[in-house]
């Protein structure tokens, strides 16, 4: 990072961006437009919409995975050039590489970047130790349940110490029972590690039990609706929170502005298909 | 896994212990690998009986047939006193290091120029072409051209098992690497993966199950290079045995060689598979189907 950086600037800011793409046709479609977004360090950010509105493209700028056709991104306060190190990113679906062991996939990280290998096993270790997965080193990604293969993915990713930490609706694909103790997880290992995170979710109270800000987004071309802050005091118990009066009230209030949007995509869709 | 009850292929009474019916459902798998055995058994033994018989009785014509009985003589003569051109060895050996030359420099050649085509979409684009068309050719038209240039010994059968492994390898190789899961490259990039790094630890490891299936269909093709180049002109080989077995009219000449090569060929997949499955031990073990 160069010095000249102010330590104000926040984590990530996207200003008017926009994200056109041309569909396999040829033709030209935008994903996002005019979309301004800022991520204070050590802020969680919840992103909501509905399906298909573009949030994933959202992350894929921030990573430098994808590049904005116009507007800016930046990462404390600089440019974004390729892809970031200081960037973690879990995925929707498995990407852990079935072909590596446990604990080969935690060490991925710190041995790409070149770390010497002892000094990474033990890292990763230490880091499977952090996901109650010690003993399960040497085995293989299939022989894991999908919540012990989403540890893994967060160890793999907490292990290269992300400064900024993106999360493309990392815990859809598990049941419910599961989902809620890997909030709590996930807190758990945010608390410590300080990042700042942009957590993209299709459920609005897994959004607001995590963030401390929730965006709302448009239906596509993805623009930001409305941001709501939520207040509500950490530590906290994400089995828990979701009875209180105060989170049923946000949720209702966000829910009402979603609701919207929602149903303006689906009536789209349904459009589209006639 | 599978339905306890399934298996034995009976409904067990309420109360039925755990033990038991695992007992019978072992004793089912079991009788069922007989009657598998016995099933495999009983139809080589009446294919090869009704062989023998009907050559012998003259229902079909021994001349073009020959008979299991005369075959395994010749194999007998063959393996203990020799063929007519030497030892039986001596042959088996040239053919296998023919194909086996073909194959090892087909499949390297094949693997890495798939892999570097599939990561390289510029030059895909311009090799995609010549590639089509050189793969258009059949194979065995190149036999008569590559012992005109290499002549009769090993070069020329070698380079025409190469052709014969080449494209099908690097075919699959290409496909596998194109089939590379996208999350996990981006998850990769994002770990801190660059340039061979990424190569090595995700295109590679999933263009390996791709891989794997062509190598074992071309390993055939490679013997089929060999033999085929040996037919054409050649000092040794079991092509060349089985030119001249047909040169005297000979049948159960011919039949014996097949039956050698269908061995080694046999053998190569035996090992292909046992070294695939070393290499593979991430991969879930297929379900066992026991119906």
């Amino acid at each position: 990072m160069p010095a000249t950086d102010v330590s104000a600037s926040p984590a990530v800011e996207l200003i008017n961006v926009s994200r056109r793409f041309l569909t396999p046709d040829g033709k030209s479609m935008t994903a996002i437009r005019d979309f301004n977004m800022s991520v204070g360090r050590g802020e969680f950010v919840a992103v909501v919409g509905p399906t298909g509105c573009g949030k994933s493209t959202t992350l894929n700028l921030v990573t430098g995975l994808a590049r904005p056709s116009s507007g800016e991104v930046q990462l404390f306060g600089g440019p974004v050039n390729g892809i970031d190190p200081r960037i973690g990113f879990v995925f929707q679906t498995d990407a852990l590489f079935p072909w590596r062991s446990v604990i080969d996939n935690v060490v991925a990280g710190p041995l790409f970047r070149g770390k010497p290998r002892e000094e990474a096993y033990a890292k990763a270790r230490e880091w499977l130790a952090r996901v109650h997965l010690s003993g399960h080193e040497s085995k293989y990604p299939h022989q894991l349940s999908g919540g012990m293969r989403k540890r893994v993915s967060l160890a793999q990713t907490f292990i290269n110490e992300p400064q900024i930490l993106l999360m493309d609706e990392p815990f859809s694909a598990l049941d419910v029972q599961t989902r809620v103790i890997m909030h709590d997880v996930l807190l758990g290992l945010w608390s410590e590690a300080k990042a700042s995170v942009i957590f993209v979710t299709h459920d609005l109270e897994e959004a607001i039990a995590l963030a401390d800000k929730v965006y709302v987004l448009t239906s596509g071309p993805a623009t930001v609706k409305s941001v709501y802050p939520v207040d509500l005091p950490r530590p906290r118990v994400v089995s828990e929170i979701r009875y209180q009066e105060d989170f049923i009230a946000l949720s209702r209030t966000i829910w009402d502005d979603l609701r919207d949007e929602v149903e303006r995509s689906a009536a789209r869709d349904e459009t589209l298909a006639a | 896994m599978t339905d306890a009850a399934l298996i034995a292929g009976v409904a067990f009474r309420p109360g039925t212990s755990d033990a038991e019916i695992e007992a019978a459902a072992a004793k089912a798998a079991r009788d069922r690998r007989r009657k598998v055995l016995f099933w495999r058994w009983a139809i080589l033994i009446v294919m090869l009986g009704g062989w023998e018989i009907s050559a012998r009785f003259g229902v079909i014509d021994e001349f073009f047939f020959s008979r299991p009985s005369a075959i395994w003589d010749r194999l007998v003569e063959w393996t203990l006193e020799g063929t007519s051109e030497g030892p039986l060895w001596l042959h088996l050996w040239v053919t296998m290091e023919e194909a086996l030359t073909g194959f090892a420099t087909g499949s390297v050649a094949g693997i890495v120029i798939g892999i570097a085509l599939g990561r390289n979409q510029f030059l895909s684009d311009i090799f995609s072409v010549y590639i089509k068309l050189i793969n258009s050719v059949p194979r065995v038209v190149l036999a008569p051209i590559f012992i005109m240039i290499f002549g009769l010994g090993l070069a020329s059968k070698v380079a025409l098992a190469f052709v014969m492994v080449f494209f099908v390898v690097f075919s699959n190789a290409f496909q596998g690497v194109r089939e590379a899961d996208r999350n996990l490259m981006a998850n990769a990039q994002i770990l801190g993966a660059k340039g061979w790094q990424l190569t090595r630890s995700v295109v590679i490891p999933s263009a390996m199950s791709w891989i794997f299936a062509s190598l074992h269909v071309s390993f055939g093709f490679a013997i089929i290079g060999a033999i085929v180049g040996e037919f054409v002109g050649s000092r040794h080989g079991i092509g060349l045995l089985i030119n001249i077995a047909k040169g005297t009219f000979d049948s159960a000449g011919m039949y014996a060689a097949i039956v050698v090569i269908m061995i080694v060929a046999l053998a190569a997949e035996y090992v292909m598979t046992l070294v695939e499955n070393r290499l593979a031990t991430w991969r879930p073990a297929p379900l066992q189907d026991t119906h």
